[in-house]
């Protein structure tokens, strides 16, 4: 992606957050978790710059039913006033696998029919009308754990759905924030970009192959990880009992995009094999399928330990014997009657 | 006007208006209320709960290996998924045969009233209170208002709002003050939570077998020291919080048949005691009595079981009004419990999901992906559509009746639950009451919820001494190993935030060869079986008196809000997941117009 400024200077935007994907809210329960900045820091307008947000989320709004799908409605007939960011929740379910009026998922009823309205006639009608387009989740961005092998749905990620070339009225491809859940700050900072973006105070917002922001996607769990010096030792956990890396008993880490090692989950606190939980690859497109079953070593982690069990377990030695010296206080500290630091005191005067 | 409404002729001299709320907002999930009301009486004639979305869980996780489980079925819901782990997990235990260390189980009992305390705050202040709030309030019974500015609050002193309308302005979205605390709370209790279990919703350090939690003093320091720093609030809010509720009683005459339905409740308990549980079925009626949450099955004011045993054989799900194909002549995974008694064709461990797409018809036919999730009462042979009254009104009643659980900061009586929160820096030591209610109603669900605060808090005290205990005895193991049998059989009981929540797993060679997690909302929120009983929302909404100020015109619905609400909905539990049933057995029309109403 390049990274020429935009030309827009929009000061009101609406947010219109649809969870009626494969879903099940956790992204927005989520995002009610950030602190850097939260949620109502973004609709308070405590963030310099960024448009006058109307936020738009069934988990949150005051208003219910109808009055609720107005400005979706007014969005889809292009009569909101206002340009509108779309953030999707959930995979995208095949609708075309049933025949009839039957449906995997609708929010609302279609005013002429007052039948379900599917999600996918939403997304129809929304996305291309929408400034900037957001996938909230790994479901929405890939299609996550409800896209499983076997899964009776069908359902995919929006960019599966929406196909490679789609842009925005704001010339973006769908923006994807992967996680499951997402990791509450990477979303609100991502937003917060394309806030600032739309204000015509940012650049466009930098993403990767699989249209991740790269300031958050573009390291390893494992490059953040601060067991992975056990890992460099050879030194590893073979029951979940051991603080040591997790790498043999299920950790993905090393091979997923991801910064919640060195970023926490909130505020700094918690994570997942920082603080003992096997990396299961949430946020990855090739998740759930190719990580499971997670409890075992995945294949490729047998062989990299193996060449480490050479120099791992020297490496340790020697540090052990280095780490005992830094554990000796030099020889000069001490109350005895003669100085010994190596300095030459011009006392007591003769 | 936040409904579409349309009128329809029915065979009595009622006019009714049908007023329908979808998507119903301030919930999680995917809810639609369709409601028909007599306008002339003030009255809620019939009522229809649906939701339109499915993902099916127990279809893809046939097959998979079954230690994938638990981080599977929390993706069920983004709010307690880490419910659902630590559910899957007391299923996985019994299966494989696997008793964790008693650290590892106070661990996860740390987490989870974390959960319960995070989940309650948010909903009842961010979701819940939106529906009292000054705004909403006004635009609903302005006279309520008026008359809420000159009623002084009668635990101002304890809260410090002098005025319920002070402490209605403080709910308002976004801008009041108990509103913007509340998330901060919210944010405090769930780093409590990721503490103990890695992260939120979904947890990372949660195994069968244990926990990977790194348990040294550090990280029961950290959670202490957090849950100290929410007891003033919750203090407060109980005391907030019975204000408004009882004005609402004293303003409005009549408000306690809002959202009331008889008492049938169900609690499965919750927080094990690990020096009594060993996670094997056949002990699992006596274990189950030791949890620090009792289960139970309240009829009418009375504890009709306390076994696990006995409540897990009464487990039926009925279909009726869902989108699925039936199993009745699919395949019987269980012919029998591991105690030799029988196992129904309609029991979670023998259900085959079979999703059947199709229109929804809400007046004769299917309208839901919701299921109907029913007990069976040996006693009357009835199928009883259990509520779980959002989970603290079932968990405080079970508690109480019991009266088993005797911490130094919890006690239950027999009569009551007693609550003891210690004395913190703007507040004196505080010892709550809570006993059952008069009525299981809207307002006495939603009163129950910060009980239940108060009460996760009190518990979490008791399981940070018992943890550190461990810890500071050099018991610092938490994880015990074990092997994935060929065959195999699991159940996990354990209360959601909601309500009742059970997993079951069946095991042949070595993989998933049946899962199904029956969370609190699909015995909310389910539709009319398939003997024509209305689930729970139905009936609570059915026959609702209606409060509201406004008139047709601009009728909001606050009052059957208000109702839905008090139900904690969840629908990500409730529906998407419940494998169903849909041949069309039986339709159930169920014109309850006049009939099922009593004086009509």
């Amino acid at each position: 992606m390049s990274t020429e400024a935009t030309e827009t200077g929009v000061d009101e935007i609406h947010i219109l957050w649809t969870s009626e994907g494969m879903s099940c809210d956790g992204d927005t329960v989520s995002v009610t978790a950030a602190s850097l900045p939260s949620i109502e820091d973004v609709v308070l307008q405590a963030v310099p710059g960024i448009p006058k947000v109307h936020l738009h989320n069934k988990v949150l709004a005051y208003e219910t039913g109808d009055d609720f799908l107005a400005p979706f409605h007014r969005a889809a007939q292009g009569d909101l006033g206002a340009p509108f960011i779309f953030v999707v929740e959930g995979s995208i379910p095949n609708e075309n696998i049933h025949t009839g009026d039957g449906y995997w998922t609708a929010m609302g009823n279609d005013p002429e029919t007052g039948k379900p309205k599917t999600l996918n006639k939403w997304i129809d009608e929304l996305a291309p009308k929408a400034w900037a387009v957001v996938a909230i989740g790994t479901c929405a961005t890939y299609g996550g754990i409800h896209a499983m092998a076997g899964n009776p749905t069908g359902c995919m990620g929006l960019v599966d759905y929406l196909g490679d070339d789609f842009r925005s009225a704001g010339g973006l491809p769908v923006v994807n924030v992967p996680g499951c859940p997402v990791q509450p700050d990477n979303f609100m900072e991502t937003l917060l970009w394309v806030l600032h973006q739309a204000a015509g105070l940012a650049p466009t917002i930098p993403l990767d192959e699989q249209l991740r922001p790269t300031w958050l996607f573009g390291k390893t769990v494992h490059e953040g990880c601060d067991r992975a010096a056990y890992y460099e030792q050879a030194d590893f956990a073979y029951d979940y009992n051991s603080p040591k890396c997790q790498v043999k008993i299920g950790c993905w880490g090393p091979v997923v995009n991801c910064n919640v090692t060195k970023r926490g989950w909130m505020d700094g606190i918690g994570g997942c094999p920082n603080v003992g939980g096997i990396c299961i690859g949430c946020t990855m497109p090739g998740f759930p399928d190719k990580f499971m079953p997670f409890m075992d070593e995945p294949p490729g982690g047998s062989l990299s330990s193996a060449l480490l069990s050479v120099y791992g377990p020297f490496v340790r030695r020697m540090r052990s014997i280095t780490n005992k010296s830094a554990n000796t206080e030099p020889q000069w500290r001490h109350p005895g009657p003669k100085l010994t630091t190596g300095y030459q005191p011009r006392y007591p005067r003769v | 006007m936040a409904q579409t409404q349309r009128e329809v002729s029915v065979p009595t001299q009622r006019e009714l208006v049908e007023v329908n709320f979808d998507p119903i907002t301030r919930i999680i999930g995917n809810l639609g209320i369709y409601t028909k009301v007599d306008f002339a009486n003030n009255e809620v004639v019939e009522c229809k709960s649906t939701s339109s979305l499915f993902r099916g869980y127990s279809v893809f996780m046939k097959g998979k290996d079954p230690r994938d489980s638990h981080f599977i079925t929390s993706r069920i819901c983004g709010i307690c998924g880490d419910n659902h782990a630590v559910c899957s997990i007391y299923a996985q235990n019994m299966a494989y045969g696997v008793k964790p260390p008693p650290l590892a189980d106070w661990i996860i009992n740390l987490g989870e009233a974390a959960e319960f305390m995070f989940d309650h705050t948010i909903f009842q202040d961010n979701m819940v209170f939106v529906d009292f709030c000054e705004r909403m309030v006004a635009e609903t019974n302005p006279g309520l208002l008026r008359r809420a500015e000159t009623t002084d609050a009668p635990r101002g002193e304890l809260h410090g709002y002098r005025t319920i309308a002070d402490i209605m302005r403080a709910f308002n979205p976004f801008e009041g003050e108990v509103y913007k605390k509340a998330l901060e709370v919210s944010r405090i209790t769930r780093e409590m939570c990721c503490l103990m279990e890695g992260r939120h919703v979904h947890p990372s350090t949660l195994y069968p077998g244990g926990v990977g939690t790194v348990a040294t003093p550090q990280v029961f320091t950290d959670y202490l020291s957090r849950l100290m720093r929410c007891l003033d609030f919750i203090k407060h809010a109980v005391a907030m919080n019975d204000d408004v509720f009882d004005f609402f009683y004293d303003a409005l005459p009549g408000y306690e048949e809002v959202g009331r339905r008889r008492v049938m409740l169900g609690c499965w308990g919750c927080f094990q005691d690990p020096y009594s549980v060993d996670y094997r079925y056949e002990n699992m009626g006596a274990w189950g009595r030791d949890m620090f949450v009792s289960p139970g099955i309240i009829v009418d004011g009375d504890l009709v079981t306390n076994n696990l045993v006995d409540i897990n054989l009464g487990m039926r799900i009925l279909l009726g009004s869902s989108y699925y194909d039936d199993w009745a002549n699919e395949q019987t995974f269980v012919t029998r419990d591991p105690l030799g008694n029988p196992v129904d064709q309609r029991h979670p461990w023998n259900q085959t999901t079979l999703p059947a797409p199709q229109g929804r018809d809400l007046e004769n036919g299917n309208y839901s992906w919701v299921m109907s999730p029913r007990w069976f009462d040996p006693g009357s042979q009835e199928h009883l559509a259990l509520d779980t009254g959002g989970g603290p009104l079932a968990r405080l009643w079970a508690t109480a009746l019991n009266g088993l659980v005797d911490t130094p900061y919890v006690k239950a009586t027999g009569g009551a639950v007693r609550i003891t929160l210690p004395a913190t820096p703007q507040t004196k030591e505080m010892t709550l009451q809570w006993r059952p209610p008069r009525f299981a109603n809207t307002l006495e669900r939603d009163r129950a919820r910060m009980y239940f605060v108060a009460y996760a808090a009190a518990m979490a005290l008791h399981f940070v001494d018992k943890g550190l205990e461990e810890v500071r005895g050099g018991n610092t193991k938490v994880f015990t190993d074990f092997d994935v049998p060929d065959e195999g059989l699991g159940v996990g009981f354990h209360e959601a935030v909601r309500g009742v929540l059970s997993h079951h797993l069946v095991i042949r060679d070595g993989k998933i060869a049946n899962y199904h997690p029956y969370p609190p909302t699909p015995w909310n929120a389910s539709p009319r079986d398939v003997y024509g009983t209305p689930g729970p929302y139905e009936d609570a909404v059915q026959g609702q008196p209606i409060f509201e100020e406004n008139g047709r015109e601009d009728f909001k619905g606050i009052d059957i809000m208000r109702t839905v609400r008090s139900f904690d909905p969840c629908l990500p539990c409730g529906v998407h997941m419940y494998l169903g049933e849909g041949k069309v057995l039986n339709k159930i029309a169920s014109p309850t117009f006049g009939a099922a109403h009593p004086g009509e």
